[in-house]
Order: structure tokens, then sequence, then C-alpha cells
């Protein structure tokens, strides 16, 4: 199914919730889904007869400072052999959304990468804690004005 | 006369790793046991952490290259070709035929090499010490032919954006083919050493069992997936570089020794799918073509125009796939490495309940995970 269509369903079912995707030059075009409603539409895309999203194979955070950050959700079909990107804007300074980790339980660690590496708070996960940078790390380092550290417990760093 | 003894059992947490032979790397495993018997398994990952991802935005797109090589350092070739992929359909290049054989010959051998490293230290895990040295032995053949062509035996950077770094050297074909038919009959002596062994399959068989809805739901892909009897191989089904002119076969988990989705499955698809690698480099050495580009041309300044994609290929491990933003500069806006290991390892917890300890590490070795790839 392409992606005309995959919007098409959805907004019959979630009519605010999607926005059609953008013309793009080069590379993938994506739908925009709003915060509130990802879990919901994720549930739908997976469990619909004619969608059947089964795999969820990449959960990523981007940041466009100064006002947004995004979380981007590659989703495919192992039965039907079609993919779907889907994009949720969340504001920079109170970044957070549902989580998704009860539609697939792999998004469980993506997630809480995520969550390590861009600050992003996913609501109603089972254990949302850093997962690659310590427990005590301070700041999220893959957004964009991250201040890089000169010291971690009495270990000195040097540019 | 016996006398009746009552015992009191009580649960205790403990450290598995993050130094522990069995743990492939720094991985930590906090278990909750009573006894012998896991009732919980917290895997604690990150203290293999580089910033990959942070470094592939500080530098250019070329420069990204030698990073991957260190994610998946069992499969390095594998990693390059993944991330040159990405890079290739962000810029629009095209890659010369001659240069697409020599990325497949490279890569499954590469996969070669991977799972030769996962069925030795497979055996280790469980207390066989000698496949280890056949596995090593075969290995360091193909890492001579690594040697030939980069210089390089473990962190390669062979692949360019556009094709590779240099042509063949004069007669690696030759000592290609050779080294491919004495493989061949070699793999004999691995299944006879291992895959048949009478011990071997009473630790593997029924352990570990993923069922193939299990194995989607938490993104376990590669041998991992194809054990538990799921036909998907992004090499067929996702056909990349020239991989839609090879004809070879899909190994899948079958239960032969137990249930579908057990320990033994998942190693024997490794094996089997070593057989085919075999089979795909032998096709790739005869349609090599003796002429052509062995890379396009691509400016030093690499721009590729405003956009964003993700590209998936099948590594030895599963679907490595990188996400790839580009703002049109020479330098990417985010890089993101999905790595298959992450997601074949986070289905552990869910498969460990009520299994003994030493299952356990049958179970992990038999998910082949690598630290350096799940870290970044």
């Amino acid at each position: 199914m392409e992606i005309q269509e995959i919007h098409a369903r959805l907004a019959r079912e979630f009519p605010d919730a999607v926005e059609a995707p953008p013309e793009v030059t080069s590379g993938e075009t994506f739908l925009k889904v709003t915060a509130a409603s990802i879990q919901d539409v994720c549930r739908f895309l997976k469990t619909e007869s004619d969608l059947e999203f089964d795999s969820l194979m990449s959960l990523s955070g981007v940041d466009y400072p100064p006002e947004e950050l995004v979380v981007v959700y590659h989703l495919c079909s192992t039965l039907r052999r079609h993919r779907v990107v889907l994009k949720v804007f969340v504001p920079r300074e109170d970044p957070k959304l549902p989580t998704v980790s009860s539609v697939w339980p792999t998004a469980n660690w993506h997630e809480r990468e995520a969550y390590d590496l861009f600050g992003i708070r996913f609501l109603g996960h089972p254990g949302l804690r850093r997962i690659l940078l310590p427990h005590d790390w301070e700041g999220h380092p893959l957004r964009k004005d991250y201040v890089f550290p000169t010291e971690y417990r009495g270990i000195k760093c040097h540019d | 006369m016996t006398r009746k003894r009552e015992f009191k059992s009580q649960e205790i947490y403990v450290n598995m790793g993050p130094q522990h032979p069995s743990t492939h790397g720094v991985l930590r495993l906090m278990l909750r046991t009573d006894g012998e018997i896991v009732s919980d398994v917290a895997p604690m990952i990150g203290y293999l952490h580089r910033c990959a991802e942070k470094y592939g935005e500080s530098g250019t797109y070329q420069m990204m290259i030698p990073y991957t090589d260190r994610m998946d350092y069992l499969a390095g070739m594998n990693c390059n070709w993944a991330y040159c992929l990405a890079a290739e359909k962000l810029g629009n290049v095209v890659v010369p035929e001659r240069a697409e054989y020599i990325r497949i010959v490279m890569g499954e051998l590469n996969r070669i090499a991977s799972h030769l490293i996962a069925f030795g230290t497979y055996g280790l895990d469980l207390g066989a010490f000698t496949p280890f040295f056949y596995a090593l032995d075969e290995r360091e053949k193909i890492l001579d032919l690594f040697e030939m062509v980069c210089g390089a035996r473990l962190t390669y950077s062979y692949f360019r954006i556009g094709g590779v770094s240099q042509d063949l050297p004069e007669g690696w074909e030759q000592r290609c083919n050779q080294f491919i038919d004495d493989f061949r009959l070699r793999m004999k002596e691995f299944n006879d050493l291992l895959s048949h062994n009478y011990i071997f399959i009473k630790r593997t068989a029924d352990v570990g069992v993923i069922s193939p809805a299990m194995a989607i739901d938490y993104g376990c892909t590669g041998p991992v997936l194809r054990g538990s009897g799921v036909r998907w191989d992004l090499r067929i089904d996702e056909a990349y570089s020239l991989y839609d002119r090879f004809r070879f076969q899909i190994p899948i988990g079958r239960g032969e020794k137990g249930a579908i989705g057990d320990s033994w499955d998942r190693y024997m698809v490794r094996i089997r799918e070593m057989e085919q690698s075999c089979d795909i480099i032998k096709q790739a050495l005869r349609g090599l073509p003796d002429t052509g580009e062995y890379r396009a041309k691509v400016p030093k300044v690499f721009k590729p125009p405003k956009g964003e994609v993700y590209v998936r290929s099948e590594s030895s491990k599963g679907e490595l796939g990188f996400y790839l933003i580009s703002d049109g500069t020479d330098r990417p806006y985010r890089v993101k490495a999905r790595s298959p290991s992450l997601s074949n390892l986070c289905v552990l917890p869910a498969i460990s309940e009520g299994m003994m300890i030493a299952d356990l590490v049958a179970t992990l070795g038999s998910l082949d995970i690598v630290m350096g790839e799940i870290d970044r």
C-alpha cells in the first residue's frame, strides 16, 4: 500500500490527527501524527487486517532547535511488504508523548534510548530510565546544543 | 530410613558480567535467581558506548565509515556496506557493476567469518573447546583475503560511497575460489564436531524457544528471526545491490531437534547460511565483470540534497539500518544506526523466566550479539 492510501485510511479513522504526506524532492516522505493520538494510530496500523504493520524497524529522535524535537517511527509489514514513516513533533521545552511499547515490545529499548540521548519522555513506559549512559549522567548528548562535560566523577577530560 | 528435610529457598540477585566469558563482551545481566532457577533477567548495556551517532553528525559523510567498522567489529564489511547504501540513496549515487560484485563477495565472506565466530564461541559457552580452533583457523584465511584487498584484518573501511576503495589485487579471485572449495569440505567437520554432537543437542534443543510472533514483536531479525521459522531475508525480500541476480536458499528453523525457534535451530540456521554464502560467492566470482570501474565518480565534497532515508540491509546479525537526514551540507544532520543485536537482545528477558542459569548461557550464546553494535 502506498503512503497516500495509508494516509487516506488513517484520515478516515482519525480526523485531525494525521497530516497528508508533504512533497519531498529527495528521499522518503512521512506522515505527521499528533502526539496525543500516536498510540492509537500505531495500534490501528498494527491490527487492521489490510495494514498489518507488525514490525517497528526503528524509532529515533531528531532535534530541531530552538522549537521542536521529533520522534520518527519506521514501520514495516512483513506480511504485506509495505512500509511507512511516522513523525511526531513535540515541543523542545517539555517533550512528552505516549509510549508505543505496549504495541510493539521492541519499542521499550528504543524509547529508552531516545529518552537517554534526547530527553524525550514517553508516558506510560514500563521503565523509562537511561540505557546507554550511566544513570547519573547529566544532559542529553544528541541534542544540538549539548555542552560537553569537562569532568565526570572526578575524571577530567580535555578538549 | 530417610529423614525429611525442610529446604528454605530465597531469591537473590546475581550479577552476570560485565566481565564474564559467556556474555560476549561487556554485557551485564542482572539475574534474580532462586537457586539455579532464573526468575528475572535485566540486561544492562552501554559499557561500550562511544557516541558513534554524535561523531557521525560532527564529521563529513565519508568520515563516518571508519566508525561503522567499530560497530559490529566481527562484520565490518557489512556495516560499511549498510552505511554506504544509505549515503548513496541519499545522494543518488549509482554504483558500478564491478563494484557491486566486489561488495557482494566481501559481504558474504564477512558473513561467513562472523558466523564462524558465532559457531566457535557458542561451543566455548557450552564447554566444547575444539570447535573454536577449527572456526578461527578458517576465519584467519578469510582475514588473509581481506588483508590482500585493503590491508586490514578487522576494521576494514574498504567500502566507499560509490564503490570500494581499491580494485582487487592480482590473483585474488583464484585464491578466494580456492578458499571456498576448501571451506565447503571443512563444513562437514563442523557438523561432526558440534551440530550433531549428542551433548550439544541436549544442551540446546528446546532451550530458549522464541515463537515467530514473539520474534517479530520484539524486532528480532537475521538468524534469530529465521531460526523461529520466519522466511525473511532482506537480500531477497528487499533485494538491494544485485542480490536479485543470485540464486540461493533462505535456511529457516524447522524444529528438527526440539521446538521450532529453539537455540539449536538458531545455531543451525547460521551453519546453513555459511553454505549459502559459499554459493553466492561462487556465483559472484563467475559473474564479476573483468573490466569496469570499482568506484563511481563521487565528488570529494559530498553534498546530498535535502532529505532523509532509512536504508536497511542484511548483515550477519540481522537487519542493520541507517537513518540519515541531510540538510544539504557536507555533514549529515542526523545519523541513526538501527543495530540488529540490540533488538535481538531485548527479547532475552521475555524468554528466560523460569530457566536454569546454564540454559541462560546457552540462550544468550544462540542470539549471537556483539556489544560494539548494541552500545555504538
